[in-house]
Parts: C-alpha cells; sequence; structure tokens
C-alpha cells in the first residue's frame, strides 16, 4: 500500500491511500481539485499534471516522449512535472507528494 | 412533489461528459440550490470513449470507466435521477415531465441530451439478429456476449468513420473476423484527408481487416445465427454479428418541446444558453458558434462536452464568461495515436510532415496560409505546438514545416 499526499491550488493537503491505478484515477475517485482527467487516463488531455516532490522524482522515473510533449501544453510545466495518469501507484511511491499542477 | 420557484432548482438532462461536467461545476461556481441530474441510462455515468477502445477488449465492467465515483455526487449534493428518461419540457411554466407522468420544477434547465446512433433505413434490419449500434455500455456487453458464443465470430461493420475503425482494431485483438463496408469511396470520407483515409485504409489491412468502399447496404436477412447482407452493387456478405458505425442522430426532441431554437442541433450563444433565458445546452447536441473558426458547428467530442458544460455553469451563476475553444480529439486504434487540433473544414492545400520514426508524421491543413488543423499520428509534439500555431494564427513557412529537419519549435 502507499501513502499519496496531493496539495491542492488552494494548498490544502489531502493524504490517500492506494494499492493500485494510476495517480489520476486516485484523485479522481476522492475530487481531488484540480485534477480532471477529461480523457480518461490516455494521455490525451494533460488535465492530470502534477508537480513531483524532487525527493521521489527517482523512482517515480521520467516521462516517456509523448507525455513530455503533452506536458508541454500546461505553461507550469518543469522538470518535475508529470502527468498522473501515466504513473501507477506501487508501494514505492509510499509517502509521495505531488502538488497539483495550476 | 413540486419545488417552489425559490428552491433554485437547476435540472440537468443527460449525465454523461457534458452534463455531469456542468453539475459539478455549478457546485464548484456556488451554485446554491438543487442540482437533479437525470439520465435514461441506468449506468453511474461512465467514459464514453473507451466503449470502443479499451472496454471493448476489457473483461471488465462499466463501473471500471465511470466519470466520478458515486460518493462525489452525494458530497457534491447531485441528485442522480439514472433511468428515468424525460418526456416533454413546459418551458412557459418551467417544469420537465418524466416518462411515468410525475413532474419537476426547474429555475434553469441545461439539455445536455447529446447524440443517438442514426440507423439508416435497411431492409430486415428490424428482425435481424445480432445488430448492435455502440453508444452505450449496454451495447458494449451485449457486443462482447454475442461474440463470446459466436464460434465463427465473423464481425461486419457498417460505417468506416473513427468509432468503426476503433472497434475494428478492438475485435481484431480479440480475436474476430472483421470485415468494414463503407458506402463512400474512402473510409474517414467526412472528417479527413485522402491521405489520411489512405494510412488507416493501410493499417487496418495490415491488422488483417478487410475494408471495402463503396458499398451501400440494402438489406440483411437473419437465419440462426448468421445474417446476409446484400449490397446495391448485388454483392452480399455473410456475418455474425453486424455493428452500425453509420453516425448519429442529435436528440433534440426535448429541446423541440421546450420550443427554444434549434438548426442543426440545439442553437446556444456563446454562454451555451438557449433563446429561452432560462435553458442551457452544451455537448454533442449543440449548435454553436466557435469564436477562432467564426462560424456555427456542432461537434462530437470530449473537449466541446466539458469545455461548453464549464461555460454554462458559470454563466448560471452570473460570470462572464463565454466559450472560446480550438477544438481537440483523439482516437487510438491498434498502437496508433491519433490526436487532432482545430476543425479542418474548409481547407484548401496541406502539408504532410513525416518524422524520422516511420509511424510519426502529421498532417496540417490551411485555408491559403491560415493553419486550420493539425492530424498527428503518434506524434504529440506536432499537437502540441499544431494547437499553439492555430491559436495564434501564425503565418507558417510551408517549406520548412514540410522538412523533418527542421524543429516544429523554430517555426514560431
Ligand atoms: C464509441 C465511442 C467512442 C468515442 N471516442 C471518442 C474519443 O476518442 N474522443 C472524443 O473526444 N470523443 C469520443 N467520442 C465522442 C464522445 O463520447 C461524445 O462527444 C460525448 O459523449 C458527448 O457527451 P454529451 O454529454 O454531450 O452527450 P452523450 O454522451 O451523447 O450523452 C447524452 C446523454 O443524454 C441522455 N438522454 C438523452 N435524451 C434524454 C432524455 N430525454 N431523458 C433522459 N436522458 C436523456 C442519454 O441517455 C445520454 O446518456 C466517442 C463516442 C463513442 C460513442
Ligand atoms: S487523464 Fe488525460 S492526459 Fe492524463
Amino acid at each position: 500500500m502507499a501513502r499519496i499526499t496531493y496539495i491542492t491550488n488552494t494548498d490544502e493537503s489531502i493524504t490517500l491511500e492506494a494499492f493500485s491505478g494510476s495517480l489520476m484515477e486516485l484523485a479522481v475517485q476522492n475530487g481531488v481539485p484540480g485534477i480532471d482527467g477529461d480523457c480518461g487516463g490516455v494521455c490525451s488531455c494533460a488535465t492530470c499534471h502534477v508537480h513531483v516532490a524532487p525527493e521521489y522524482m527517482a523512482i517515480v522515473g521520467e516521462p516517456e516522449e509523448i507525455e513530455m510533449d503533452m506536458l508541454e501544453l500546461n505553461d507550469d510545466v518543469d522538470e518535475y512535472s508529470r502527468l498522473g495518469c501515466q504513473v501507477q501507484i506501487s508501494e514505492a511511491l509510499d509517502g509521495i507528494t505531488l502538488t497539483v499542477a495550476r | 412533489m413540486m419545488d417552489s420557484p425559490d428552491d433554485k432548482v437547476v435540472c440537468v438532462v443527460g449525465a454523461s461528459h457534458a452534463g455531469v461536467t456542468c453539475a459539478f461545476a455549478l457546485r464548484r461556481e456556488g451554485w446554491p440550490g438543487r442540482i437533479i441530474l437525470f439520465d435514461a441510462d441506468p449506468e453511474l455515468p461512465y467514459h464514453r470513449p473507451p466503449l470502443s477502445k479499451a472496454f471493448l477488449t476489457s473483461e471488465l465492467g462499466v463501473e471500471h470507466y465511470l466519470l466520478k465515483p458515486r460518493e462525489s455526487y452525494l458530497k457534491d449534493a447531485i441528485e442522480l435521477r439514472l433511468g428515468v428518461q424525460v418526456a416533454n419540457v413546459q418551458s412557459t411554466e418551467r417544469y420537465l415531465t418524466l416518462a411515468d407522468g410525475r413532474r419537476q420544477y426547474y429555475e434553469k434547465l441545461v439539455l445536455a441530451t447529446g447524440a443517438r446512433p442514426c440507423l439508416p433505413p435497411i431492409k430486415g434490419m428490424a428482425d435481424a439478429k445480432n445488430v448492435f449500434p455502440l453508444r452505450t455500455a449496454q451495447d458494449i456487453t451485449r457486443i462482447r456476449e454475442a461474440l463470446l458464443v459466436s464460434r465463427q465470430k465473423r464481425v461486419l461493420i457498417i460505417g468506416g468513420g473513427y468509432i468503426g475503425l476503433e472497434t475494428a482494431a478492438s475485435l481484431r485483438k480479440m480475436g474476430a473476423e472483421v470485415n468494414i463496408l463503407e458506402r463512400e469511396e474512402r473510409i474517414l470520407h467526412r472528417v479527413t484527408c485522402p491521405f489520411m483515409s489512405e494510412f488507416f485504409r493501410y493499417t487496418h489491412q495490415n491488422h488483417g481487416v478487410i475494408i471495402e468502399t463503396g458499398k451501400q447496404v440494402v438489406a440483411v436477412e437473419s437465419s440462426d445465427a448468421q445474417s446476409t447482407l446484400q449490397c446495391s452493387d448485388g454483392s452480399s456478405y455473410q456475418a455474425d454479428v453486424i455493428i452500425m458505425g453509420t453516425g448519429v442522430r442529435v436528440n433534440t426532441a426535448l429541446g423541440s418541446s421546450a420550443g427554444v431554437e434549434i438548426e442543426n442541433g440545439i442553437k446556444v450563444d456563446p454562454t451555451a444558453r438557449t433563446s429561452d433565458e432560462h435553458i442551457y445546452s452544451i455537448g454533442d447536441c449543440t449548435f454553436h458558434f466557435n469564436p477562432h473558426y467564426r462560424r456555427y458547428v456542432r461537434l462530437e467530442s470530449v473537449q466541446n462536452a466539458i469545455d461548453q458544460a464549464k461555460v454554462a455553469a458559470a454563466a448560471m451563476c452570473g460570470k462572464n464568461v463565454y466559450y472560446d475553444a480550438i477544438p481537440w480529439f483523439w482516437s487510438d486504434q491498434y498502437d496508433i495515436k491519433l490526436q487532432i487540433a482545430g476543425l479542418s473544414q474548409g481547407f484548401d492545400n496541406l502539408v504532410v510532415r513525416k518524422e524520422d520514426r516511420e509511424d510519426q508524421f502529421s498532417v496540417w491543413y490551411f485555408k491559403g496560409q491560415e493553419l486550420l488543423a493539425v492530424d498527428a499520428v503518434n506524434n504529440a509534439k506536432a499537437y502540441v505546438m499544431g494547437t499553439r500555431l492555430i491559436r495564434d494564427r501564425a503565418i507558417i513557412n510551408k517549406e520548412k514545416l514540410a522538412d523533418p529537419a527542421v524543429a516544429l519549435k523554430s517555426l514560431v
């Protein structure tokens, strides 16, 4: 199991627990504001953008080419950006903090 | 039970991408009253795009493709009335009549009634066996069941649009024999250029799908489990399962009963309001103005459903917002990801840009010098840059654009 914390645009901190699924699915299922997941998780809408806490970036890993390109749709993309639908939850992510992009 | 006029009830008819987004957006914008969502479909609202893609090939139930979990509706006090058909709208006294005769008063009404499959008149179709449209979760469940019991699994798809093609790709994955009959001289005839049509024809044929064009099905007859289809040119085909990918009809009946203006869909202004100040309309069922392209359009896409829903919600809550989006769309078939930015209708010249990777390219549609749209295949870079360049009405050097050695970023 992994405990995952989302920091919303209003600085609210929401901690959730999950075994599987993607970071987008977990957020949508729990109504985390700012993560819409409009395309249902197929890397087509870029509405699931999060910034990964730097110390977890190595565990989460770099985005693939298509995800990297889709991230460019957002203005505040940085080296810690990921699309939540492309990151699968596993125990390795336990304790991670994600900041919901603006 | 009737609500009194001061209860500030919003009724949303249609609980799919548009209606559900609108209901939640209303709460976020601070709507103080009741929000009631009606849908004839008994399922908790789900994503439609996976129906022809991941949902068809998986064994999972629709509960894995929900737009929102049940608790979200409770939390935001959105009242779901599922499995309930709304029969008509009485717009002078402002109430809905449900199929069972009950009435529901509204302060604001949102028509998010979408579209239904268009089933062309084909002799014998009503009595034919194993004929399925492809619009609801139930349609998919039935297709899956029919395939499961079919020994030969010969599927005939009538219509080579995106939904027909996605379905073909999914069915191949499931081991079915797939034949597509298209009435026009090429697949995707209505929505893309001959180059893209040829690319998809080639791809599908490589995956063993038989595509035949110029085929108008005129009659069908079933015996036992199998059906025989007759085409106008005298040819005939045998199938165990028939899937109708023949486009949609807009659901305008409620709009008509409300007396709002209807043209190729329910006509709305830039705030998604109809000709009746208490009635809004969003999603596939609307005929709306696109400011970028300066014309009225009717779209069938998740993007349009969601963006219009948010605008309507904000407008009902008294905010000054206008619908102004560059439309986008996607389609996934086999390992191909097609992403479309903009609307290509009306183009008079195009540029094909082939990247070094063979399965990666993009088609850029222009009217004169103005970029209208981009079809990007396995090429999100082109999609993203295309979106920007369309929005900015950038003037592009077409020679450079056609040269894969020139980075897209350097085009701006
Ligand atoms: C198989 C398939 C694949 C698709 N793939 C993609 C894709 O890859 N990308 C993309 O962008 N789009 C795709 N689309 C299109 C997308 O799903 C639609 O644009 C979107 O669903 C439109 O949402 P909507 O809410 O406007 O209408 P709809 O989804 O059509 O929903 C309308 C709802 O209103 C209900 N309703 C209508 N009349 C009444 C009434 N009188 N009383 C009660 N309920 C009523 C209906 O039951 C329905 O649930 C696909 C569609 C299908 C069918
Ligand atoms: S949900 Fe659409 S890109 Fe992640």
